[in-house]
């Protein structure tokens, strides 16, 4: 069967179970976009900007569980793509970028919206092609998108020339994937398993800390029963949370700089911490030589690179999370149940002691009743929505009161620039979210300033008839950056101060949303409630305490157990 | 842990960018890059052997190695540095030769099995191997005539056993 090399592109990306894609349309890619036309099974969301599509497909992603696709064009359109790859690779988000490029005949020429998108992205991504062999196309985008999503995922970038798309070969099956330099290591070392069972059965005062990797290799199931098999209390990153049930007792709430009291003291005294699928980022551990100074310390993850990088682990395990902790639990499974979940009275008083620490330091705020506290709008949308709810966050307090104050219970349903922390990502994200849950409520926790990044996305929301929910905490400040001047550089707030703003709920109505404001304390329930019981893509915008801080706060390099308190 | 000079040999794809891949690996992570020596393998031209030697402490050197083996068009990483190996590099050394130096250049080029392979009316261009210490010490000797330039190839080297390395 002859196919044009955009009939290929397009018949690869279904094969891979893509349903819809994110993108925006240029002179190298107009072959793709006029052969994208004649393909209504593959839906096309048209976004506003290029980044808008990549942060978008990387929300799909996470939402759906499978790989996120966008499609942008060459020069401009790549280079706009960038900030979306890099957010991706930091979040380790199984996507692949398709860039237009020139002719290959002009290639190195600076033709026309050329750019070196393949060198540019090259320390972002996974792994990237340019494509200038029509018959390695097939083989190329089935490479991709195996790249991608095994091992430790992340995103992948493939540049297409305009006269690749354009040329016609006879199209042959590429086959099964087999790249003799690439072999994730799925299954752990059975001794090294061993070895953590032992540790289990000594451990006096355990912690189990998840992160990013028990979401993607899909292991919440698993990571859950452990913990209730061994009655140890649970922590997360940024990145983890929702794989444990936050509204479950052994929940110690997130952990690092802006981490529970409990979960920080915790981890300073346990005598065990395994840990699953994190990377010890410098915002959990604080001051390295002080994190779990105690502990033996238990780290599974599929990328070795992460072992060792930052903290040393005593037991280290090479594998997939969710095969390994199958395989210990099962373990663990044969062992005397009395062994696993340790000494009754042991365990009680380090439950006890945990208890004690979140009794005389909640995560706490108080709301009187003149201006909004923003933990109090968070408190609320947690209560009035359900927890097949999916939020996406903007960057700043808003993220992190969001991580604090919304017990998520399910994985995949919080959907957040974690390594990157990119302003700009929440609102693409929710639609990217939608249109991979389109019976789901999803909902977008906003600072005012975050949401002026990637504002246009609204246009996509409503043209492309995925409605989404916008949660505005407005402070009128760029408020994370203005808490660090606060506390750390006497109050000097150099260029943090938001006042001047659009009018959001007058910038709702000009897309053809819904806009809604209060200032009242006891019309943020009402608003909440009308804005979410809302058809169509709503903005709720709520004005809030101005200088309110994000609390427990771990100053930079000091060790996490010395925290700021309210 | 102290920082010792690591000899790895990395067999990858020969393929563009493959190279630029791993520099920039180097330059991102600021690992050091001492010497480096690419080319087209003789028993499979799909495949390029890059020597390279870099320097760090036992926990950059892991890094470094693990870093490597993640890229997708890096095959194997050996270090060859705990094990037997051979080592050698090639230089090209332009020195003054004015008529009363030639025999004591010649002299010193005899004991080193080196050759001249280039001779102009007041310069010799000598070509020598070896190891970097035999290689230091040619220099050191030549330093007094007036070295003009030098080429050097970076150090390459191969296990001693006789299996092909993985
Ligand atoms: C693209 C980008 N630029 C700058 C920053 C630095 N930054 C981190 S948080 C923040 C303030 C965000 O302000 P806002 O969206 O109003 O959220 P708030 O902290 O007030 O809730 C800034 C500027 C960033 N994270 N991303
Ligand atoms: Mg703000």
């Amino acid at each position: 069967m002859k196919l044009k090399g955009a009939q290929i592109l397009i018949k690869m990306i279904k094969e891979e179970g893509v349903d819809t894609i994110f993108g925006y349309p240029g002179g190298a890619v107009i072959d793709i976009y006029d052969a994208l036309d004649k393909t209504p099974d593959l839906r096309h969301i048209l976004v506003r900007h290029e980044q808008g599509a990549v942060h978008a497909a990387d929300a799909y992603s996470r939402a759906k569980g499978t790989v996120g696709v966008a499609l942008v064009t060459s020069g401009p359109g790549a280079t706009n793509t960038v900030t979306g790859i890099a957010s991706a690779y930091m979040d380790s988000i199984p996507i692949v970028v398709f860039t237009g490029q020139v002719p290959t005949a002009l290639i190195g020429n600076d033709a026309f919206q050329e750019v070196d998108i393949v060198g540019i992205t090259r320390p972002c991504t996974k792994h990237n092609y340019l494509v200038k062999d029509i018959t390695k196309l097939a083989r190329t985008i089935k490479e991709a998108f195996h790249i991608a999503r095994s091992g430790r995922p992340g995103p992948v970038l493939v540049d297409l020339p305009k006269d690749v798309m354009g040329a016609m070969t006879e199209f042959e099956e590429p086959g099964d994937i087999d790249l003799r330099s690439y072999k994730p290591t799925y299954n752990p070392n059975m001794k090294q398993l061993s070895r953590v069972v032992e540790l289990i059965k000594e451990a006096k005062r355990p912690v189990i800390f998840s992160g990013g990797g028990v979401v993607l290799s899909k292991a919440s199931g698993e990571l859950v029963k452990l913990a209730k098999m061994m009655n140890s209390p649970v922590t997360a990153s940024l990145m983890g949370l929702g794989t444990f049930p936050g509204s479950d007792p052994l929940w110690l709430g997130m952990l690092g700089m802006h981490g529970t009291y409990r979960a920080n003291m915790s981890i300073g005294n346990c005598d065990l911490l395994i840990a699953v699928g994190v990377r010890f980022d410098d915002r959990v551990t604080g001051r390295k030589d002080k994190f779990a100074s105690e502990a033996k310390i238990v780290q599974i993850d599929i990328d070795p690179t992460s072992i060792h990088k930052n903290v040393e682990a005593n037991c280290p395990i090479v594998g997939d999370c969710k095969n390994t902790l199958e395989l210990l639990n099962s373990m663990l499974e044969s062992e005397n149940p009395a062994d696993v979940c340790g000494n009754p009275e042991e365990r009680q008083a380090w439950l006890d002691q945990i208890a004690q620490w979140r009794a005389t330091s909640p995560q706490r705020y108080e709301q009187k009743d003149d201006v909004i506290k923003p933990q109090y709008v968070i408190d609320r949308l947690h209560k009035l929505t359900d927890k097949n709810t999916i939020i996406t966050t903007e960057v700043g307090q808003n993220q992190m009161w969001t991580a604090q104050y919304y017990l998520f219970d399910k994985p995949n349903h919080f959907i957040t620039s974690g390594g990157l922390g990119v302003m700009g990502f929440g609102l693409p994200a929710a639609i990217g979210a939608k249109a991979a849950c389109p019976d789901k409520l999803v909902v977008c926790v906003a600072g005012d300033g975050s949401i002026q990044m990637n504002s246009q996305e609204l246009m996509t929301a409503i043209e492309s008839n995925l409605p989404v929910k916008i949660v505005i905490l407005n402070n009128r400040y760029l408020g994370m950056v203005r808490q660090w001047q606060e506390l750390f550089y006497d109050k000097r707030y150099s260029y943090t101060n938001m006042e001047r703003a659009p009018d959001f709920v007058k910038l709702a109505e000009a897309y053809g949303a819904i806009g809604m404001r209060t200032d009242k304390v006891n019309e943020v329930e009402e608003v909440l409630k009308k804005g979410l019981a809302c058809e169509g893509t709503v903005i709720m915008e709520f004005i809030v305490e101005r200088e309110e801080c994000v609390y427990p706060m771990v100053p930079a390099g000091v060790a996490i157990t010395e925290m700021l308190l309210v | 842990m102290s920082n010792q000079k690591h000899i790895l040999s990395i067999l990858v794809d020969n393929e563009p960018g493959v190279l630029s891949r791993i520099a920039g690996l180097f330059s991102g992570r600021g690992y050091n890059i001492e010497s480096l020596s690419v080319a087209q393998t003789a028993e499979n031209s799909f495949l390029s052997r890059i020597t390279m030697v870099t320097v760090g402490d036992d926990h950059i050197i892991e890094q470094i190695t693990k870093q490597l083996h993640k890229l997708i068009n890096v095959i194997t990483v050996n270090d060859l540095t705990d094990k037997k190996y051979v080592q050698r590099e090639l230089m090209l050394i332009k020195v003054n030769a004015k008529p009363e130096q030639r025999a004591e250049i010649l002299r010193i080029v005899d004991i080193f099995r080196c050759r001249v392979v280039d001779v102009g009316p007041e310069h010799y261009t000598i070509e020598m191997s070896g190891d970097d210490g035999k290689i230091e010490a040619f220099i050191d000797l030549l330093r007094p005539m007036g070295i003009i330039e030098t080429a050097r190839t970076g150090l390459i080297a191969l296990p001693r056993d006789k299996k092909k390395s993985k």
